[in-house]
């Protein structure tokens, strides 16, 4: 093949595109993007995206639909596994020793977790883009009912009577509790911000609930997270478990007895100034054990890290306590392994160090006794009852590895049904997920934009001197069109963004290579934005949101005097995405900036993402005009009534 | 033997007596203070859940449990210190707190707190909360509002989409048919949730103090409380008290009940017929026929309860203890028990003659 042609088919092997939609079959359910792509060399500063950066954009082709495993349960005789494949939308049934796909199940889109009934004969599932729970027959292997619940549901559990499902809902930050027959929805329980993932004490005493993101706090304070206990008796919430310093927490598991618990987490450092990596500067991986075993009462609790001090393992996501209790089992989601950790050494060790050790890299060399090399994105384990393997969902590998725990080896590894062919786009969401190209492989994309997403927090990264430049973190979603990048707009496109910018001062190690930087563009610019709760279908709107979208657009004010034209809403905020893609001094600026000149941020989904302005001052969407807004730069808004701003906000929330 | 014989009479004549007096409900009343261990003695509202009692005060939230109080201010997250107002989620289990700065939720010992600065609550003084369903309903010093919080919509009331021609808001109550406010020189609003509709109830004699004619209406404008129990809409006022059945009125007034003052803080309907009455001038309570009044003597402040028949005959009832105090700000009830927000301390009413 001449050079002329190998450089066109891999152009050609490159190719993807924006957004339409994939034909609907129970297993296919997902809205698919298509994705516009070219490879080769990026000039990285041509300002125009969709001109320069994707010349072949006509060329879309579908993208592939791989199966995304994230979560696995076990029939009990051991004999099926149940693999939730988020990406495809199903459930794919696996006869559990031989690894071989008997079913799939359509179950909607974008599920992230699922339980099974306690005599097993059926399967909930939340599919979190539905907005509901499949329920599955597991005698026919087929969906029987969908119930609608709340936003995004993330996970589910039963309590031990049958009786009662609790559905974590990550948008609206609570716990939906069902009626297990009907699926009638009796009530929310308050829980953390984003409830993600729920466990059912093995005697059903206790459901304990993490969150992806933390309780919103003061500004610039350190990140408070929780452990949300509820009672399954009486369906309340009995306790909040504090977990100081950490943002972005995933599994928790409780050893068969109860008397130990697990959580893994992020520890972010966002309030120093991001200095350098080393040392676990940036983020920590680690674990909080807690429980009687620990020492200190129900209520102790004690951080403990994963990493090395050269090595770091990043996103802690799955965890399992063996049946005998002797060893911890963590997915380390960037760094591709699961970590081994000795329940006994772990015990002595905190005992030894009473004051807390959460800092210190050299002590995992006390009591993590093995690191296993699993495949690329691992989340989800899943012990086999005897305690004798370990199941390991390997996300963006599709497939499952099995670890025998006695020589914590991988056994064998199950391959999904899906395709075997690797995209640009799913190299470019391996990178996303990585931290392979981080010094010493701290921090992958995904540590700061949780699930494609954001993190909630305030940062001081900017290589402009400390505690100058705190910035905000924006959120992901369809973010192609909305050039330029970063909160002083100083970015052109997204492989300026992620390539230098990201290299220099984030990964502080190795280049992308030009293919590994146009893979990753790519898979950022096909992030979709998640369906929008506050929208009425068929584009209607409430009363409040239709006053709130004439606040947004009106040329008067109350007192009939015009408006600016720039010092209205809908100037700077303008077009499907919610911004001119310029930048303004809307008087918001601080001493801790160097200029009160910001790019104008997209309202996608902006009732998501608090906090809000350009370093997060503002807690709420109301903060941004009650406190921040005092001589009208950010819009003429002092005059509103107070029905009218929350008229406004109505209107923002369907953005 | 003729002693033996005397005491047996003096005790039969006795019986006899308190026999024709109406059986009210007889309280030992245990008293708490800074002294042993309540924030602040100015308790505004008192709300008991199962075996917990929450006390909102002047100075901070306590709760009561296990025999041991625990303190919760604007440390804690609380809104601000002066707690005016409390109500239940019976559901989640979750507490509300109206407070002199906002809107407080207490969900497991985290606190989360609304103001007019950074939600969408009408206005930070809030003197009355409720729970209906998902809904939180807030009387404030600038109208009334309702936060949905499955969707956290607020929704606003005030005289732009209700009757409502004063906007200071004193109490609400809620359920899934009907919400009333009481409105402070602007009658009692009522919302008919099914049909979005909203009346207004006023004083037939406007904003003066006369009533020219019984039972014509709502007792006067200035209304303090509400409270909608079986279909029975209660009302509070500080010119009297009215019971109104969605047809019919009935006014209380020191004349003609055994009101101990027509200056009424709050009204807490037990059922259709039974109401207690916090004044300024004592607790009282009526069975739907007589009275029974319960404070510390405004003459000596020592313990008095007094019981009125239907025929407006009072007998003093000899006790040995009273509320904390005679200003009476709220109520509420521990099975057959009830406990007391007072000016001057918090009480606890021991039920004496449960059976």
């Amino acid at each position: 093949m001449s050079r002329h042609l190998w450089i066109s088919a891999r152009i050609l092997a490159l190719l993807v595109a924006v957004y339409a939609v994939r034909s609907v079959s129970p297993v296919h359910a997902v809205a698919r993007p298509i994705v516009a792509v070219s490879s080769g060399t990026i000039n990285r500063n041509e300002r125009s995206e969709a001109s320069q950066e994707y010349p072949n954009e006509a060329r879309a082709i579908p993208v592939e639909q791989y199966a995304s495993p994230v979560e696995m349960l076990m029939s009990p005789n051991g004999a099926r596994l149940y693999v939730l494949c988020q990406e495809s939308g199903e459930i794919q049934v696996l006869d559990a020793f031989s690894g071989r796909v008997l079913k799939r199940i359509g179950v909607g889109r974008v599920p992230r977790g699922f339980t099974l009934s306690p005599n097993a004969d059926k399967l909930y599932v939340a599919s979190s883009w539905d907005d509901h729970v499949a329920v599955i027959d597991t005698q026919r292997l087929q969906v029987i009912a969908t119930w609608k619940v709340g936003a995004e549901p993330t996970s589910i559990a039963v309590d031990h009577s049958g009786t009662q499902l609790f559905v974590a809902n990550r948008i609206s930050n609570d716990v939906a509790v069902l009626n297990a027959k009907t699926g009638s929805e009796q009530r929310r329980l308050e829980a953390g911000r984003g409830a993600s993932y729920l466990t059912m004490a093995t005697d059903g005493s206790r459901l304990l609930v993490t969150h992806v993101y933390p309780n919103l706090g003061e500004y610039r304070t350190v990140p408070e997270s929780e452990i949300t206990v509820i009672d399954p008796h009486n369906a309340h919430v009995v306790e909040r478990m504090p977990l100081h310093s950490i943002a972005g927490a995933f599994h928790v598991a409780l050893s068969n007895d109860g008397h130990l618990g697990v959580v893994a987490h992020l520890h972010p450092k966002n309030l120093v100034p991001l200095a350098h990596v080393e040392h676990g500067w940036i983020f920590g991986d680690s674990i909080t054990v807690f429980g009687t075993d620990i020492g200190k009462g129900i209520h102790g609790s004690v951080e403990v890290p994963l990493d090395e001090l050269d090595r770091y393992f990043s996103y802690p996501f799955g965890v399992a306590i063996a049946p005998d209790k002797r060893h911890i089992y963590v997915t380390n989601a960037g760094a591709d392994v699961v970590t081994v950790v000795d329940v006994s050494k772990l015990l002595a060790y905190i005992h030894a160090h009473p004051g807390g050790f959460a800092q210190n890299l050299g002590a995992s060399a006390h009591y993590v006794t093995a690191r296993i090399a699993v495949g690329a994105n691992p989340r989800g384990v899943l012990l086999s009852r005897d305690g004798r393997h370990l199941y390991v969902a390997n996300r963006l590998d599709d497939t499952v590895s099995v670890v025998n725990t006695s020589t914590e080896r991988v056994e064998k590894t199950f391959p999904l049904d899906g395709p075997k062919t690797i995209s640009a786009l799913r190299k470019g969401e391996r990178i996303f997920y990585s931290a392979r190209y981080s010094f010493q492989g701290q921090i992958a994309c995904t540590n700061c934009h949780i699930d494609s997403t954001f993190d909630g927090l305030t940062w001081d990264l900017e290589p402009d001197g400390f505690g100058i430049g705190i910035v905000d973190n924006r959120m992901l979603e369809d973010i192609r069109n909305t050039a330029p990048y970063k909160w002083n707009g100083s970015n052109p496109n997204i492989p300026t963004e992620c390539g230098i910018r990201t290299e220099k001062y984030f990964w502080r190690s190795q280049n992308y290579n030009d293919r590994q930087l146009a893979d990753l563009t790519l898979y950022i610019r096909s992030i979709p934005a998640r369906p929008n709760r506050w929208r009425l279908p068929h584009g209607q709107m409430t009363s409040a949101q239709e006053r709130g979208r004439a606040l947004f657009v009106r040329s008067k004010d109350n007192f009939g005097n015009p408006i600016a034209e720039k010092n209205r809403c809908v100037y700077c905020h303008s077009g499907p995405m919610g911004t001119n893609q310029t930048s303004f001094d809307v008087g918001t600026g601080k001493r801790t900036d160097l200029s009160g000149v910001f790019d104008t941020p997209q309202l996608t989904n902006i009732a998501l993402t608090a906090p809000y302005l350009h370093d997060g001052s503002a807690r709420s969407l109301e903060e941004i005009w009650t406190l921040y807004n005092p001589a009208d730069r950010h819009g003429r808004t002092n005059d509103l009534t107070k029905d009218q701003l929350n008229d406004l906000i109505e209107y923002l929330k369907t953005r | 033997m003729k002693k033996r014989l005397l005491c047996w009479l003096l005790s039969l004549t006795a019986t006899a007596a308190i026999a024709q007096i109406p059986k009210m409900p007889l309280f030992r009343f245990e008293n708490f203070t800074v002294a042993n261990g309540l924030p602040d003695n100015h308790v505004y509202a008192v709300l008991v859940d199962r075996d917990r009692v929450w006390a909102g005060t002047e100075n901070g939230l306590g709760l009561y449990e296990n025999k041991h109080w625990k303190v919760y201010g604007t440390a804690d997250g609380l809104a601000h210190r002066a707690v005016l107002s409390l109500a239940l989620d019976q559901r989640t289990g979750d507490l509300w707190a109206g407070t002199m700065g906002g809107l407080s939720r207490i969900s497991a010992g985290r606190i989360d707190s609304y103001t007019q600065l950074n939600s969408g609550l009408s206005n930070n003084v809030v003197y009355g909360v409720a729970v209906e369903g998902d809904n939180v309903w807030v009387a404030t010093a600038a109208g009334g509002c309702r936060l949905n919080t499955r969707t956290g919509e607020w929704t606003l009331y005030n005289d732009h989409n209700t009757p409502m021609s004063e906007i200071w808001t004193y109490n609400v109550t809620a359920t899934p048919e009907k919400v009333y406010y009481a409105v402070w020189g602007s009658g009692v609003l009522e919302l008919n949730q099914k049909t979005g509709r909203w009346d207004k109830y006023d004083d037939p004699d406007g904003e003066n103090e006369l009533v020219l004619f019984k039972d014509q209406g709502l007792v006067h404008e200035i209304v303090t409380s509400v409270s909608y129990v079986d279909n029975i809409l209660w009302i509070g006022t500080y010119m009297g008290d009215s019971r109104y059945d969605g047809r019919y009125w009935h006014n209380f007034l020191m004349k003609d009940s055994g009101l101990p003052s027509n200056f009424t803080n709050l009204v807490k309907g037990v059922d259709a017929t039974h109401a207690w009455f916090c004044t300024d001038k004592g607790l009282a309570y009526y069975d739907g026929v007589n009275w029974a009044v319960y404070r510390p003597s405004l003459k000596d402040g020592r313990p008095e309860m007094t019981v009125r028949d239907a025929a407006g005959k009072v007998t003093r009832i000899a006790v040995t203890t009273a509320p904390a105090h005679n200003y009476v700000l709220g109520i509420d009830f521990q099975g057959k028990d009830i406990w007391v927000a007072t000016a001057k301390g918090l009480s606890h009413g021991v039920r004496l003659n449960a059976k």
